[in-house]
């Protein structure tokens, strides 16, 4: 198993790499940071623009592969550079990972603990009213984008006479540190509801169709034959066995919400990492742009290397 | 019964495979109506493609005339759906969105599954070397952060035609659909009348379109109703951060995100283009649906089929009754 993982985690490194390699390539011949100066009135000198842009490594008049050079050896030492206000991107970056963080660690521990039961329910009552009643929701919400999902729940919000207020993390007229705290919370409901209805909806789809795989296999009849329970029988053997095709799909898609929640963190005003990825490149900031496309390509490898080590941990064929 | 169901031998009597053939298109239609929300979902897409390119012509308003009376007012009878801010009707706003939507999902969809089609028939066809190349390809383009580079190339490129923002959506959707195309072909690759065609020196990208492609047919077009859908989804998602269709052309993607910021006090300039955005997901959905049980009624789900039948289930007694069916009429010459 170490060396399956061993071989997993060399491959997933030369793919970062050159996904990372080819983001700052289309994002450093693409985005026009000049532009920022450009505007700016009363308009710096040329020249002055070009030594601004210099320092930063944006010159368009460097060659890509040259600017490209200098960003990996600054990277390699650990630094990103700096966004187009100024500021360290890695600073900004840590900063954004936290906000996302705690964003998405109610909703995708919320999503995945009840798509996956609630999948196996829907599996075992299968073309009953409630099954056939939350597939045909859970094609509605699928159908959604995301925008409209928050938004409509903005405005259901706002005909209740807005009980839960939702734009940002925290209202700013808050003051003292537990009212801050929950105020916090109570920003957090509506985009965790946003985030924790599209994940349970595939979750759950998803683990309906492997459980409904499962539930005609031989080994549960076995598993009845010797005196099971359905109820222990399935429990045991079935959702275990179930579960496994399941958590790729949970891995990646938890891990890789972190830059993935970008709709809800618009929406919701939250700025984290997903929020980000807009604004840097709306504004042409393509050290920051280039840092996203490191950190996500980085969230691939995790996602890829946890699912496999949670696929060997469950999944005995694997391992030898 | 999949074997029966999914790889229809090409290479059997001409006279026989075309009566067959016939039989089959029949019972898949018989199953695919016997699918009410499948049926639904065409009846969906009918009226849709109707309303979107037949209705303008009935309008007394259009997209680009502007009611000076009437600038952002709530849907009453003479516009229907209310006017956007400029004064123009939302209903006929929302049917050309609707078109360039629907021509997007229409020509997007089919487009990232031929692209599937085409590297997992290769891939898995061809083995060695090739099937190492494009399947590293493949775990590249997964890991290379597609919504970021689309968003970055989108607006440079688009300049000229949606044409081509439509192929860049395609180029960074088939991956998962060509991983699944290639396991399925190398399984064909070894039957006996693809060997017969390649020793009789059939070139290779002959025997993948008339002998590989018809097989995992069914696949193909399960995936290419259901690529619809994520197309348009995408194109709606790009065009709410203005990355995707620019200006001069709207699309319902680009409704929704004008409309967004006075959803809650201009409803209908948010909420009926973002109807008719989920009533065009349903749809695609549900034939999708409706497809993949008309092709394999005894599959819980197209990944299902493809894990491989080790681990196949047995299918409980309705499932039973459609693949007992499948065996009686695909049997017969």
């Amino acid at each position: 198993m170490g060396r399956f993982l061993l071989r997993r985690a060399i491959n997933y490194v030369v793919l970062v790499f050159l996904a990372a390699t080819l983001t700052y390539f289309i994002a450093a011949s693409a985005l026009e940071p000049i532009v920022n100066y450009l505007q700016k009135h009363p308009q710096p000198p040329i020249h002055t623009i070009h030594n601004l842009l210099q320092a930063q490594n944006l010159d368009p008049d460097t060659p890509v592969a040259v600017r490209y050079w200098r960003w990996l050896t600054h990277v390699l030492h650990g630094d990103f550079g700096r966004t187009y206000t100024g500021d360290s991107v890695s600073s900004e970056m840590g900063r954004r990972i936290f906000v996302s963080t705690e964003l998405l660690f109610l909703a995708t521990l919320l999503s995945a603990v009840s798509g996956v039961a609630f999948g196996a329910w829907n599996a075992l009552r299968q073309y009953r009213p409630s099954d056939q009643a939350s597939t045909v929701i859970s094609y509605g919400i699928l159908a959604t984008p995301i925008v409209v999902i928050a938004v409509t729940l903005q405005t259901v919000d706002n005909w209740f006479g807005s009980p839960i207020e939702y734009i940002g993390m925290y209202d700013p007229n808050a003051h003292g540190a537990v009212a801050i705290v929950l105020s916090n919370m109570q920003h957090l409901i509506l985009p965790t509801l946003t985030l924790w209805l599209l994940q349970v909806t595939l979750f759950s789809r998803f683990q309906r169709s492997t459980m409904l795989d499962v539930l005609g296999a031989d080994f549960l009849r076995t598993a009845r034959a010797k005196g099971l329970t359905v109820r222990q029988a399935v429990i045991k053997h079935g959702l275990r066995t179930a579960v496994i095709p399941v958590m790729p799909l949970l891995v990646y898609n938890i891990i890789l919400l972190f830059t993935g929640a970008t709709f809800t963190e618009t929406v919701f005003a939250w700025h984290g990492m997903g929020e980000w990825l807009i604004s840097s490149i709306q504004n042409n900031d393509v050290n920051a742009t280039a840092a996203i496309g490191v950190f996500t390509a980085g969230l691939v490898l995790v996602a890829g290397l946890i699912s496999d080590m949670v696929y060997a941990a469950l999944d005995p064929r694997v391992r030898a | 019964m999949v074997d029966l169901t999914v790889e229809d031998p090409v290479g059997a009597p001409a006279p026989a495979a075309t009566r067959r053939n016939r039989g089959r298109g029949v019972l898949l239609r018989r199953r695919f109506v016997r699918n009410r929300l499948a049926v639904v979902g065409v009846g969906i897409l009918v009226v849709l493609l109707a309303a979107a390119y037949v209705m303008p012509h009935f309008l007394p308003w259009s997209y680009t005339q502007n009611d000076w009376n009437a600038l952002g007012t709530p849907p009453d009878s003479r516009h229907w759906f209310g006017t956007s801010q400029p004064g123009i009707d939302m209903l006929a706003l929302i049917m050309r969105g609707l078109q360039k939507s629907l021509v997007i999902g229409l020509v997007g969809g089919p487009l990232t599954t031929f692209i599937a089609a085409m590297v997992g028939a290769s891939a898995g066809y061809f083995g060695g070397w090739t099937d190492r190349v494009l399947m590293w390809v493949v775990e590249l383009m997964l890991v290379v952060p597609s919504f970021l580079v689309l968003a970055i190339i989108a607006p440079k490129l688009a300049g000229g035609t949606w044409l081509v923002f439509v192929v860049l959506l395609a180029a960074f959707g088939w991956m998962i659909t060509a991983r699944v195309v290639r396991s399925m072909t190398q399984t064909l690759r070894e039957r006996e009348y693809v060997l017969a065609a390649k020793y009789m020196g059939v070139n290779p990208m002959v025997i993948i379109f008339r002998h590989i492609l018809p097989n995992v047919a069914s696949i193909l077009i399960v995936d290419a109703t259901i690529q619809v859908g994520a197309v348009v989804l995408a194109e709606s998602g790009l065009s709410y951060f203005g990355f995707g269709i620019q200006p001069p052309d709207i699309s319902l993607g680009t409704l929704v995100a004008t409309g967004e910021p006075a959803a809650t006090t201009s409803p209908w300039m948010f909420f009926f283009p973002a109807g008719f955005l989920v009533l065009m997901g349903l749809a695609t959905a549900f034939i999708g649906d409706g497809l993949r049980d008309a092709f394999d009624p005894s599959a819980a789900g197209a990944r299902a089929r493809t894990r491989g039948s080790a681990a196949r289930p047995e299918p409980g007694p309705a499932e039973l009754a459609g693949s007992t069916v499948t065996v009686a009429e695909g049997t017969a010459p």
